[in-house]
């Protein structure tokens, strides 16, 4: 039995929306960033994807870096938000407003 | 037997996703989103890429988000409240999402024919086809990319160190 | 090959039970030999009552636990108050199906001594073990209570740091086999006996002590079981918990010793290869041929497991900055040492 590469294509499509719509609604800064790593993720089964039909490592590889790149991010970002709690004590983005700690 | 584990993590995929969206306390979208990762690692499995399953796991369900259940842990992260942001947010963020979704899908589905599809078993890109490729012809995005982690690590210690 | 799947499907269901019983059973078991040998280092009996030699405690503990009444405090985030010692035991269950007990024999299309032979098994058991964590991060947050959040936040602290050693020592191993695939890493320690055994002929004893520490640091095992140190943070993670709850974490517990026991027996010991290689002539039928290599690995693994509680009977806990430094500062540079100097030992032999 055969899965069209388009249903892939679908399913991370419907992930990166649903990133989008919860990166638009959430207010709480930790929730916003997982958001983000979900459209990452959404991304990197296109790429997955992709790959198995070109029948390339370098769609892989592309995942690869992106992984990389996403536990950076994680771990500047997080060191951010606990920054931010310290001074402000809130975690919601509405009253981080300022563009100062 | 792919289809049917294609639905069934995929339908993961999508619940995850979808609960990360509604609940309201940020652990809960924590290990909604984990579901989503480790359901994504048995379709990466799918289209065969083994080592990317495994990667995918150790490093966003293993590494990344215990980071974040840490960090929610830490702060004692509580329900987040609705405010007027989040109104503007809503009228904006469904339609704009459902269009993106609805182009996306539009498309995919239209140009299916052009796209082929996968067969279980089908192509397996092993762990050495894949370290061959990037340590020979990416050697240097590799080790650019090691920098880039000694430059995140450095950055996190300094923004979370206490100023004394 | 041209098995009915039907009879594939029995068949790997039929040995899915059988590990896990005989998981379960030697779990029960270990604790016993806990008890018994930590009793005998600090000069007293152990369990001695039930049955000969105490040999029926672990029944007697198991059902106690089951028949104790099952707490669940008021202020608990319930949901995931059940979910955490799920989650701890089943990930400590599911990583013993890629270990190989013995030699690649198949019956009727079925590995006999393997649950899955994948290409990437050791990255399973990493990936596995990562998840696990989460039993004990939502264990000390759900419980809504000081001492266990600290165990939680210690546990998950301490999880992730080593983690990075852990994977790191690994790297040597992985390196000289040339392949994830547990089975190949045991084949290239099984031509000469001892001396082909990663840890003497592979060179790599360092990685081995490096693998060793940092696993005691991932199962919360003395001297690093600070998520739990009864004095400072009464029980630590499970402080909460009581009747199967409880038993789940410490099944768990015991259930990740057993897993990096096989590991290390795996990755440094040879496996189910034996010492002495092929000097000792083959003797018996294919019966005995087929589970000699699985007593050699019991063997190994007992071993291990008898270091563990020789280990917790002798050191003292490590202070938390002490254990952070020493992982961070000591292991994981030791581990990367290893990784450069076990290359250019490969790169020269090739060359």
């Amino acid at each position: 039995m055969v899965v069209p590469i388009a249903y892939y294509l679908v399913l991370s499509a419907i992930l990166f929306s649903i990133g989008v719509a919860a990166f638009l609604i959430k207010r709480n800064i930790i929730s916003i960033f997982m958001s983000i790593e979900l459209m990452l993720n959404a991304v990197n089964l296109t790429f997955v994807a992709f790959a198995h039909q070109w029948h390339q490592v370098s769609g892989q590889i592309f995942v690869f870096f992106v992984m990389v790149v996403a536990a950076a991010e994680a771990a500047v970002g997080l060191a951010i938000i606990i920054a931010i709690f310290r001074t402000r004590n809130t975690l919601d983005v509405d009253h981080v407003d300022l563009m100062k700690l | 037997m792919h289809l049917v584990l294609f639905l069934i993590f995929g339908g993961l995929c999508v619940a995850g996703a979808l609960n990360l969206l509604l609940q309201r306390h940020p652990i809960n979208s924590a290990l909604s989103l984990i579901v989503v990762m480790t359901s994504l690692a048995v379709l990466y499995l799918l289209l065969g890429a083994e080592f990317l399953a495994a990667a995918q796991v150790i490093v966003y369900s293993g590494a990344i988000m215990v980071l974040f259940t840490f960090v929610i842990m830490l702060l004692n992260a509580g329900k987040e409240e609705r405010t007027h942001g989040s109104k503007a947010a809503y009228i904006v963020g469904f339609p704009g999402a459902a269009a993106l979704l609805g182009i996306l899908t539009y498309i995919f589905l239209k140009q299916s024919d052009h796209l082929g599809s996968a067969k279980l078993g089908g192509y397996l890109v092993t762990t050495s086809d894949l370290s061959r490729v990037l340590f020979r012809d990416l050697l240097l995005p590799f080790e650019v990319t090691s920098v880039l982690i000694l430059v995140a690590i450095l950055g996190a210690v300094a923004l979370a160190r206490r100023e004394h | 090959m041209e098995v009915s799947i039907w009879i594939f499907l029995l068949l790997s269901v039929l040995k899915v039970a059988v590990v896990t019983v005989i998981t379960l059973m030697a779990v029960a078991y270990t604790v016993l030999l806990e008890r018994k040998l930590v009793g005998r280092i600090q000069n007293r009996w152990g369990p001695s009552r039930v049955g000969p030699f105490g040999m029926w405690q672990p029944m007697a503990d198991g059902l106690k636990l089951f028949l104790k009444e099952d707490l669940m405090p008021t202020n608990v985030y319930k949901p995931l108050y059940i979910l955490a010692p799920l989650i701890a035991l089943t990930c400590a269950l599911i990583s013993i199906s890629v270990v190989p007990f013995g030699k690649e024999i198949y019956y009727k299309g079925v590995d006999l001594f393997q649950i899955a032979d994948l290409n990437i098994g050791l990255l399973v058991i990493l990936g596995i073990t990562s998840i696990g964590v989460y039993g004990i991060a939502l264990a000390g947050w759900s419980s809504n209570n000081k001492y266990s959040l600290m165990g939680a936040l210690r546990g998950s602290a301490q999880l992730i740091s080593y983690e990075l050693a852990l994977g790191l020592s690994l790297v040597g191993v992985v390196m000289r086999a040339g392949s994830l695939r547990l089975r190949d890493i045991v084949n290239i320690q099984a031509t000469h006996g001892l001396l082909s055994w990663n840890v003497f002929g592979g060179l790599q004893f360092v990685a081995f002590f490096i693998y060793l520490m940092a696993a005691y640091a991932e199962t919360n095992r003395a001297p690093f079981d600070l998520p739990e140190a009864e004095s400072e943070l009464t029980a630590g993670y499970h402080t909460e918990y009581s009747s199967m709850k409880f038993a789940m974490f410490f099944m768990a517990e015991y259930a990740n010793m057993i897993t990096v026991s096989c590991v290390a027996t795996l990755l440094f010991f040879g496996g189910w290869s034996s010492p002495f290689g092929d000097l000792l002539p083959a003797w018996g039928g294919p019966v005995v041929q087929a589970l000699l290599p699985v007593f050699w690995f019991v063997l190994k693994v007992f071993f291990f497991l008898f270091l563990y509680i020789w280990v917790r009977g002798t050191l003292p806990r490590f202070r938390y900055d002490q254990l952070m430094r020493f992982g961070w500062k000591f292991l994981l540079p030791l581990a990367i040492a290893n990784i450069i100097a076990t290359s250019l030992w490969l790169a020269f032999r090739a060359a």
